[in-house]
Order: structure tokens, then C-alpha cells, then sequence
């Protein structure tokens, strides 16, 4: 029952180790030089799973702001009246983000020296934006683009890796390894 | 200006490439002068860089005016400095080299090879001078990607141990961002000075997931830079490439991964963690003397040239690991400058093959044969990197191994001393045999035909483009050598902020 | 290769669910990755600093703009990558083992009526992604592939050289040059400006509005480059993967 409840706090994680493990296991055991191509998807695709259950959490929603939050209090501003949004609090929000800015640095190098300092500016700019932005609403924005690039990269290692065993495929006319192999003994 | 050097490093061949790739459609001919006029401002820019770096200590240069952990930084210190200068020199040199056989053996194809060349060099200076473990991971694959195409261009066998890299290569990188992984969920960060502070201070040492992160990232990293029982894909690829792809290929990528690997034990999680937490130094050295053992065995039973050459880099991975896991302050100095003077050498007989490749068309050692008559100069810059290899002073490689050796004695490591001199004592016997054929033309008695013979008669001295970075390589192999006292005050200079003279046991 | 598959498996598996005991649970808000002040400066932070509501490109385009330049890189290199190992220039070579012969007949009217409505509709929706990235999810990668897409679509539907007509091999390897050029343009107008690479904030010397504006509106460029440059290889994998190199028939 323990192990059950420990498999159901951490679903995901268990989850990405499975596949990861079928993936890994394709890379290594299989003949097929395709079916090793889609293991590695799967691995990647594993390790991207992994990363975005890091950025989850109860509750909270995807990392976008709500439009009053962006906009501060201009219910009726559509997308097309961004610009006008903008103008009319670029003063509060400028003066804002300066000291914000600066406290953040000061943060940056100084680290929980100034956690109080930063707290009590956040309430103060919250006030006379009368919209609150909490970290706990929020999924971790981090982990997205994290995984965005590694999308990437498993697309273009993809794209090479078929790349390569059309080659082989033209050259040997088999996307077998122990045939190809066979081939390069006998026929050199 | 020369607080922007960092960012030109990497600007100048990154954006070459791209030009490479648009010029060189229309004019083949420009690729050439392109490239290498990119990569010698990379190298005034990475020289300017390790100026600085030696006057006024390490450089935090902030991407995008974020201060970090918000941003990315580059953070160079003594160690990234040093290596990124031997990158792109090292990078230079191949590139004047190419100039005849990458439209040899790659026709029609000239323009993407050099910019796949430049992406490759880019990405690996992205390793050397970034601080940022998650854009570590991106410039690795960088590198990964053109290295595999790099490799995939050449002959039908090229393809075969191509495929095999990416998978191995595709294994390597996914631990290392595993790795990463499990370092951002334990600390929330991902800049390494940051990681390292955060372990500390919130005393994550004894945490399992931080002891299965150094796992996977160091097993990650050694897949990459092919440590011994991980080696499979390295000889293959490095001997069926097109002599430029091994060219840069062989002293530059795996040197790039053990730079990795130190900046990840040493920076990120502490010699205090890697060296005395886990205490596995015996282990991990009696790993690297197989390594060293092994390669060198392997190197022996060759009689493809460029093959040797392959299991001999690596016997050397072998020295860098076992020197780096001696945990002590000379051991770590030795695989430091090791990284830096193998790379010269590993060029140096590399060039020396693919002249030889070049010239002759074959690939067996039995080519050699009456060398010194044909090619004198091409010999004397050959007898230079076999020196060092070998280590005979007052070549660079003697220094390097003096260091490593007695990095092994202050620790008491003595079968890595041993593994290390008998390596040396195995690459004695290679060179000379390789001399011997060159000076005696020594055939063996079966009469090996490798129908070549009327092309021999024809063989002369190599052409400038071929002769002069092999002749600088063998020159800045000697300068390294004599300067090496400067080479090693800069290297203690980095290392001296770990306090690893406390830190061992 | 399977005994060594299995052991090699069973081992990272162990290790790996080792420390999976000692992962925060799933979900859990307090736990140190979101609980820090790296992830709650990119939530709290960002509509101060950059006025992008959607955090992830805010991330992506700016604090970590550096990665995503090279993020746009590995694209570009897969394309050269790919053009470098199969592309067969010159008159077509017959391979040792041919592939193949597919039904080339005149593609019937169903499926050709569906492209001709579907493809303006995917481009549309591919630019509204690419331009609305600032407010919901979307930007250059998710566009371009979409914008790709249609592009693949065409060649699917009718034959590659009618896709090559829109786009031919020279065009689409100077579209994603041009993707890469807007990206790091970006940055080397920094660089001539004074400051470091990348950093927007001073790009307001050419842009409208105050520094954060810059960054604004700075990331919408970066992303209309990100966009070019994906477009255009992910046109380029397909069609050099689909015809093996030689640029003729396609699937």
C-alpha cells in the first residue's frame, strides 16, 4: 500500500522512468535502425516529460497572465487596444519597474539580504495596480522553455538521424545493423 | 571593445556560417578565405579574452543585460580561457589546411561543409565560455549535430560509424541534461556558480538525487568524450571521416568534454563533493588506467594509420580522467595543460596523416615508407608530435605528462604512474616503428601490396597550405613546451580557488 | 546486444528510481525548483520588466534569448546537416538499390480542393501564432512549423515540384540565413549601440517607446526570425528526406 501511495504522489516521474527505459532499451537492443530512431524519440521525449512535471503544481494555471492582470484593471482593452493600455499606466508601471529592476539586481547579489525590502515593494506596486500576481497561480514558466529547446533539438537529431539512414539505406540497401555490418566484413 | 571580446569568440564564426552557407551557393571559391579570416578574429578575440582574464581575473559577461541567474552569463576564468584559445587556433590551423582536400572529397558540397565546420567550432567555443548549465547542454548539441554530418559526408563506412556516434552521442547528452535535470529540481537553478552556491548553503550534499545527477552527468560525459568501456563509436568515426572532419574532430571534441567534466567536478559540484564525499578516486582511476592500457594495446594491433591514431586519443582520455580523479592540486594542473597540449599533438600527427592520406591515398602505415627522402619538412613536423606523444622533452607533451606523473606519486596512485609510463613506453614503440619505415622503407616480407607503388615514386613535399599548420603545430608545440612555467602559473591560478591542497585527503 | 540491453536498462532504471524517493511530490508548489526566487522572479516579474504576459516567451525571447538564438541554430544546422549528407547535385545518379515506383498519377479533385481551401487557412493561422505569441501561446517555433506545414501539405497533395515553384532550394536556404540575420541583428545592434549582446533595452535608439517598449517589441522581431528560419527548414528536411536528396519526385 506504501509503494502505491508513493507510486501516486509522484505519478509523473514513475511514468517518465517507464518510458524512458523503453526507450534506452530500443537505443541499445534493437537491430533495426529506425526502430532505434524511435526509441531515441522516446527517450527524449521521456526526459521532456520529466522536466515539465518539475514546473506543475496544485492549482495553478498555465504561465500566462489573466488580461486584467496584464493590462491593470483595463477590463475592456482588447489585443487590438494594447498600445493605448500601455500609454495610459506606462508611468505607474515605468516607475514601478525601475525600482523592482533594481531591487531585483541588488537581490541578485546580495540574496536574501534585501527578501523583505523586495516583499514590501511588490505590496506597494500591487496597491495601485489593484491586481495581485502570485507565484503559486502560475506553472513554472522555466521548464517550458527549457523544453522548448530540447524539443528542438530532438527534431533536428531526428531529422539527421534519418538523414543518415537514408544513406545507409541507398549505399547498403538495408536499415538492418547486423546486415550492414555483414556486408562491410565480407564485401571490403 | 575589449570588454565585448568574449561574445566575438563565438560571433564571428557563428555568423560566418551562416554567410558561408548563403555566399557559397553562388561562390564556391569565397568559402575558403571566409572562413578563415572568421576564425582568426575569433582567435585575436579569445587571446584578448585570456589577456584579460590573466590580468584581472575571471570575466561574468551578461547576456542581455540580465543579471544572472535571471539571464544566461559566460563565465570565464583561467580554464575556459586557456581552451578557448587552443580551440580556435587549433580551428585556425585546420581550416588553412582544408583548403585542398574539402573540395576533394566533398565536391559540389564545399559551401555546407565549411559552414557545418563553423557551426562545429562555434559550438564548441559555446562550451568552453558559457556559465550556464542548461546552454551548455545546447551548444553540445550544436557541436553533436555537425559533427555527425561532418562524419556522415565521408565514405560508405563513415555513415555506418556516423549512425552509431548519434546514437552513443544522442545517450551522452540526454544524461547530461538528465543530470541538469536533477540538479534544477534540488536547487531551482540553473547557472553553475548559482548551483554550487545553493548546494552548499542548503547542504544538499548527502541528497540521493544530487548523487544520481554527478552520475549521470559525468557517465553523460564520458560517453562524449569516449572513456574506455564507452569508446565503441570513437575509431570508426575518426578514421573514415574526411580528413578534415578527423582533422578538427580528433584533438577538439573529446578535449571539449574533459574540459566539461573538470568544469563540472571542479565548479559546479565542488572538488569537496566529487573528491571527498563520495570518495570513489580508486575506482575511477583504476578505470582510467584500463582505459590507458587498453587504447594503447588497441592502438598497436593497427595497421591503418589513422586508426592508431584513434585508440591512442583514446589512451589519452585515459590520462585526463585518471589525472582529473587523482584529486591532487599537481594531478588536476597536469590535466589541465594535458587537455591544451594534447590537442596540439593530436592535431599535429593527425595532419601529418591526412598529408600523407593526401598524398599518397593510402591508408596503411606501410605509406610511410621512404617519407624523409620524399617529404623532409612534413617529417620534421611528424617527429615533433610523435615526440610529444611519446613525451620527450622539451616538447609540449614531456611537461604535461611531468605533471600528471607526479600528480599520481603525491597521491599515491601508483598503478595510474605505471599505466602511464608503460602508454609511453608503447607510443616509443609505435613512432619509432612508424620512423623506421619512413627512414628504412623497411617492407615486410610477404610483400605487402597495397597498389600505390607507382604513385610513390611521384610523392613530394606537400603543398604550402598542407605544410604550414602542420609546421606552426609542431612549432607551438616546442613554444608550449618552453613555456610552460607561465602556462602552469596560469592554470594554479584557477585552480587555486578551490583549495584543493585541503581538500585531499 | 538484448543481454546487454536488459542490464543496461535495469541499471539506469534503479539508479534512476533511487532518487525519484527523493523528488518533492508531483504538484507541490513548496517545492525548491518552483519555490525560488529564479521562478518567481520570471512569474512575478515579467509584465514589469518586459509588458509580455505570456511568461514562457518572455523567457524564451529574452532572459534566455541567448539559448533560443542558438536553439534557432541547431534548426539551421540540422537543415545544412541534412543538405550536406543526402542532397545529390547534377544530373539524377540512379542509386544501386532504386526505390520503389509510386502511382504518379494526376492527384484526384477531392484532395486537391481540400488543399486549395486548407493551405491559405493554415498560413493565416501560422501568422496569427507567430504575431500573438506575446498573449497566448505561440511564437516563432509553434508558427513556423505550422508555416512549414502548409508548405509540406502542397507537396504532400500535389507533387514537390509544385512546392518547389513557391519555394525553391535556394530561396528557402535564404529565408532561414535571413531568420538567423534577424535574430543575431538584433544582437550585434546592441553591440554597435554599447551594450552587451543581446540586451534590448537599448534598442529604443531605433525603436519607438521607452526601453521596456524595446524589449517589447525586440521580441516580436527575434520571434519573426525564429519563424523564417523554421519555416524554411523544416521545407527543406522534408523535401530533401522525401526525395532522397535529389530535389525531383518526393513521396
Amino acid at each position: 500500500m506504501e509503494l502505491l501511495q508513493s507510486i501516486a504522489d509522484s505519478f509523473n516521474y514513475w511514468i517518465y522512468i517507464i518510458l524512458m527505459m523503453i526507450g534506452l532499451y530500443a537505443l541499445v537492443a534493437k537491430n533495426n535502425l529506425v526502430k532505434k530512431l524511435i526509441g531515441m524519440s522516446i527517450f527524449q521525449t521521456a526526459i521532456i516529460l520529466f522536466y515539465v512535471s518539475i514546473g506543475y503544481k496544485d492549482g495553478a494555471t498555465i504561465p500566462i497572465l489573466y488580461e486584467h492582470q496584464a493590462h491593470h484593471g483595463h477590463h475592456d482593452a482588447g489585443h487590438g487596444d494594447a498600445e493605448d493600455a500601455h500609454h495610459d499606466v506606462e508611468h505607474a508601471v515605468e516607475e514601478a519597474a525601475k525600482e523592482i529592476h533594481a531591487v531585483a539586481e541588488d537581490h541578485a547579489d546580495g540574496h536574501d539580504a534585501h527578501a523583505d525590502d523586495h516583499d514590501t515593494l511588490v505590496d506597494s506596486h500591487d496597491a495601485h495596480t489593484s491586481s495581485a500576481i502570485h507565484a503559486e497561480d502560475f506553472a513554472n514558466p522555466l521548464v517550458h522553455v527549457l523544453m522548448l529547446t530540447a524539443i528542438v533539438v530532438g527534431v533536428a537529431t531526428l531529422g539527421v538521424g534519418l538523414a543518415i539512414t537514408q544513406k545507409l539505406y541507398g549505399e547498403f540497401g538495408s536499415i538492418e545493423e547486423s546486415e550492414i555490418i555483414e556486408q562491410i566484413r565480407t564485401g571490403k | 571593445m575589449t570588454e565585448q571580446a568574449p561574445i566575438f569568440i563565438l560571433l564571428f564564426p557563428f555568423l560566418t556560417a551562416v554567410i558561408v552557407a548563403l555566399v557559397g551557393l553562388r561562390h564556391k571559391s569565397l568559402s575558403w578565405p571566409l572562413t578563415l579570416v572568421s576564425l582568426g578574429a575569433s582567435v585575436c578575440a579569445s587571446l584578448s579574452t585570456l589577456a584579460q582574464v590573466v590580468e584581472h581575473g575571471p570575466i561574468r559577461y551578461k547576456l542581455g543585460g540580465w543579471s544572472p541567474p535571471f539571464g544566461i552569463e559566460f563565465h570565464i576564468d583561467g580554464l575556459s580561457a586557456l581552451v578557448a584559445v587552443t580551440v580556435s587556433v587549433v580551428a585556425l590551423l585546420t581550416a588553412i589546411y582544408s583548403k585542398d582536400n574539402v573540395d576533394a572529397e566533398t565536391p559540389d558540397k564545399s559551401s555546407q561543409y565549411y559552414s557545418l565546420f563553423l557551426l562545429l567550432v562555434s559550438g564548441l567555443l559555446g562550451i568552453v565560455i558559457t556559465g550556464d548549465a542548461f546552454n551548455l547542454y545546447v551548444m553540445l548539441e550544436v557541436a553533436a549535430l555537425t559533427s555527425y554530418a561532418l562524419i556522415a559526408m565521408g565514405n560508405k563506412r563513415a555513415s555506418l560509424a556516423a549512425f552509431k556516434y548519434l546514437i552513443m552521442g544522442t545517450i551522452g547528452a540526454s544524461f547530461y541534461l538528465l543530470g541538469v535535470g536533477y540538479l534544477y529540481i534540488k536547487t531551482g537553478s540553473l547557472n553553475m556558480l548559482d548551483i554550487r552556491e545553493i548546494l552548499e548553503t542548503a547542504g544538499l550534499f548527502n541528497s540521493p538525487t544530487i548523487l544520481v545527477a554527478f552520475i549521470l552527468i559525468t557517465v553523460g560525459v564520458w560517453i562524449k568524450m569516449a572513456f574506455f568501456p564507452l569508446h565503441s563509436w570513437l575509431p570508426n568515426c575518426y578514421a573514415f571521416a574526411p580528413t578534415t572532419s578527423s582533422n578538427i574532430m580528433a584533438p577538439l571534441v573529446t578535449k571539449v568534454m574533459i574540459y566539461v567534466m573538470v568544469r563540472m567536478v571542479l565548479t559546479v559540484f565542488g572538488p569537496n563533493y566529487a573528491f571527498e564525499i563520495l570518495d570513489w578516486e580508486n575506482i575511477v582511476v583504476w578505470l582510467a588506467v584500463i582505459a590507458i592500457l587498453a587504447g594503447s594495446i588497441g592502438a598497436l594491433a593497427q595497421k591503418d594509420l589513422r586508426k592508431m591514431l584513434t585508440f591512442l586519443i583514446i589512451a589519452e582520455v585515459g590520462y585526463m580522467v585518471g589525472g582529473l580523479w587523482l584529486a591532487d592540486e599537481t594531478g588536476i594542473t597536469g590535466t589541465i595543460f594535458h587537455i591544451i597540449s594534447d590537442a596540439f599533438m593530436t592535431l599535429c600527427v593527425f595532419l601529418f596523416a591526412g598529408i600523407v592520406f593526401a598524398k599518397t591515398g593510402a591508408r596503411d602505415i606501410y605509406a610511410l615508407e621512404g617519407m624523409f627522402k620524399k617529404m623532409p619538412l612534413t617529417m620534421v613536423g611528424f617527429l615533433v608530435g610523435a615526440f610529444s606523444l611519446i613525451g620527450i622533452p622539451p616538447t609540449a607533451g614531456f611537461f604535461s605528462k611531468w605533471y600528471l606523473v607526479q600528480g599520481g606519486i603525491n597521491s599515491g596512485n601508483w598503478e595510474y604512474v605505471v599505466a602511464l609510463l608503460i602508454s609511453s613506453l608503447i607510443n616509443a614503440v609505435l613512432f619509432f616503428r612508424l620512423i623506421e619505415i619512413a627512414y628504412f622503407g623497411k617492407k615486410p616480407a610477404e610483400g605487402h601490396d597495397h597498389h600505390h607503388g607507382d604513385d610513390h615514386a611521384k610523392v613530394s613535399e606537400a603543398s604550402f597550405t598542407m605544410l604550414l599548420p602542420l609546421l606552426s603545430t609542431a612549432a607551438i608545440l616546442i613554444v608550449i613546451g618552453l613555456y610552460n612555467k607561465e602556462l602552469v602559473s596560469v592554470i594554479q591560478d584557477f585552480l587555486s580557488q578551490f583549495n584543493l591542497a585541503t581538500s585531499i585527503r | 546486444m538484448k543481454i546487454l540491453g536488459i542490464i543496461t536498462v535495469i541499471i539506469t532504471g534503479f539508479l534512476l528510481l533511487q532518487a525519484e524517493r527523493d523528488f518533492p511530490d508531483w504538484g507541490d508548489a513548496a517545492s525548491p525548483a518552483s519555490d525560488n526566487r529564479l521562478s518567481q522572479h520570471y512569474i512575478t516579474e515579467t509584465i514589469n520588466e518586459t509588458r509580455v504576459s505570456n511568461m514562457v516567451t518572455a523567457v524564451l525571447a529574452d532572459y534566455r534569448g541567448y539559448d533560443t538564438m542558438f536553439e534557432t541554430v541547431v534548426i539551421f544546422t540540422a537543415g545544412i546537416a541534412i543538405i550536406g549528407i543526402l542532397r545529390v547535385y547534377g544530373p539524377s545518379t540512379k542509386l544501386e538499390h532504386p526505390e520503389p515506383t509510386l502511382d504518379t498519377e494526376k492527384p484526384d479533385l477531392i484532395i486537391e480542393t481540400t488543399c486549395r481551401l486548407l493551405i491559405p487557412i493554415i498560413q493565416l493561422f501560422a501568422l496569427y501564432v507567430i504575431a500573438h505569441g506575446h498573449y497566448s501561446p505561440g511564437g516563432g517555433f509553434q508558427g513556423g512549423v505550422i508555416f512549414g506545414a502548409a508548405f509540406i501539405l502542397l507537396a504532400l497533395a500535389r507533387d514537390l515540384q509544385t512546392a518547389q515553384k513557391w519555394v525553391p532550394e535556394n530561396r528557402v536556404l535564404n529565408l532561414a540565413a535571413i531568420g538567423i540575420f534577424i535574430y543575431a541583428g538584433h544582437g550585434v545592434l546592441s553591440l554597435i549601440f554599447g551594450e552587451n549582446f543581446l540586451d534590448y533595452s537599448i534598442l529604443t535608439k531605433v525603436l519607438p517607446g521607452d526601453a521596456i517598449d524595446a524589449r517589447y517589441h525586440s521580441m516580436l522581431g527575434v520571434e519573426i526570425g525564429v519563424a523564417f528560419t523554421v519555416t524554411a527548414i523544416m521545407f527543406s528536411i522534408y523535401s530533401n528526406l522525401a526525395s532522397n536528396g535529389k530535389m525531383e519526385e518526393g513521396i
